[in-house]
């Protein structure tokens, strides 16, 4: 991968475009790089695309700016790893900024409140959604201590309030123990 | 100090949120409304909302939006900054760490562990979404009476075609902002 000018732009204008017109974050921009990047570009093979996005999906924030910084590295180093950041925050932020403007004028027009009150519904549906697959494929993996994960993280966030950051913390490193244990015991908890 | 504040905040976000999308949504929720206030609970659904319909993760949408609200464009950019700064870091030394040794076994087990967890995350943070679009306040209330059936139709209807028609999840929100926008307005 050659680190001119022209390639420099081209990584600018793809990851611009993936990120202007990637609706809701997550996963859905995995399928779209692999598009722009392997098919079209050809600078990545396809098993390189879906190792980083492991690695995004495995790293804390949001998933496609994580996706983006590997891409960028991987393609044109820390020139690339950068001008990936910049097309990939670029859109949010502009877009944002105008639309936080706006919101605060506009904030108590009876159209639009009842327009994004509306909208909040469908919010609920969206999100749902994704739950309910989500928790259908733990659940339908069978294997009891995923769910009790699920129930008990649910109930002490919910109903005790207890600190997002150590539910993490505690659940991460039952799991980190509950797999060395299961390595050594041939067993598969998780 | 605000903008101290901003970074820090978006920083532990930014450090945080795991799995992406929705993942964000209750620790951004716990930073800005609970911690420090930036937002009310209806601006926080607001900003859900508008997240949900522009392009971008949700959890630098909430930094701009924040950032803007309370230090304006400035404030933007350090929320967005101090949100992108932990996965700058870590993912480029998680790449580098992968390229040595791609099957750790506990960096797996980790994993494994907080999948689960961000699903109950997610869905504890969609019901108080949830309670706020029904009730038009966050704590429950099991109250038939002040309920807004517009919402709960909204809702329903919009799941049911989600999980039947595998509709993109664009339609639904536009659809029921159009449509419920109208109900509103007219009832």
């Amino acid at each position: 991968m050659e680190k001119n000018l022209q390639n420099c732009f081209k990584l600018f204008k793809a990851t611009f475009f993936l990120s202007a017109f990637t609706f809701g974050g997550g996963f859905v921009i995995i399928p779209l790089m692999t598009k722009k990047f392997v098919d079209e570009l050809g600078w990545l093979e396809e098993d390189e695309m879906l190792n980083m996005a492991a690695i995004a999906q495995s790293s804390p924030g949001a998933m496609a700016v994580n996706a983006s910084i590997l891409v960028g590295w991987r393609v044109m180093g820390l020139v690339g790893a950068l001008i990936a950041i910049i097309g990939t925050i670029l859109p949010p932020l502009v877009i944002l900024s105008v639309i936080s403007l706006f919101y605060a004028a506009f904030r108590d027009n009876a159209v639009l409140g009842a327009v994004l009150k509306g909208m909040m519904a469908g919010v609920c549906a969206v999100i749902f959604d994704v739950v309910i697959t989500m928790a259908g494929k733990i659940i339908k993996a069978k294997k009891l201590l995923p769910v009790v994960i699920m129930a008990g993280a649910f109930v002490v966030y919910y109903f005790f309030q207890v600190n997002i950051i150590y539910i993490i913390l505690f659940c991460g490193t039952l799991g980190a123990l509950v797999s060395m244990h299961d390595k050594k015991t041939g067993k598969e908890h998780l | 100090m605000v903008y101290l504040n901003l970074f820090w905040s978006f920083f532990q976000i930014g450090l945080f949120s795991f799995g992406g999308g929705f993942a964000a949504m209750p620790l951004i929720q716990n930073q800005v409304v609970d911690i420090h206030g930036w937002l009310t609970p209806a601006e926080f659904a607001d900003l859900i909302t508008i997240s949900e319909m522009t392009p971008g993760p949700i959890a630098i949408n909430s930094a701009t939006f924040v950032g803007t609200q309370i230090a304006g464009f400035g404030g933007a950019l350090v929320s967005t900054l101090g949100c992108i700064l932990p996965s700058c870091i870590i993912v480029s030394l998680l790449a580098w760490v992968y390229k040595k040794y791609r099957e750790i076994v506990v960096i797996k087990g980790v994993l494994a562990g907080l999948r689960p967890t961000v699903v109950a995350l997610i869905l504890a943070a969609g019901l108080s979404l949830l309670v706020m679009s029904f009730w038009g306040q966050d704590n429950f209330i099991w109250d038939i009476a002040s309920i807004d059936f517009i919402a709960v139709i909204l809702f329903v209807s919009g799941l049911f075609v989600l999980r039947k028609f595998k509709l993109t999840p664009i339609f639904v929100m536009l659809g029921s902002g159009i449509i419920g926008g109208a109900c509103y307005l007219l009832i």
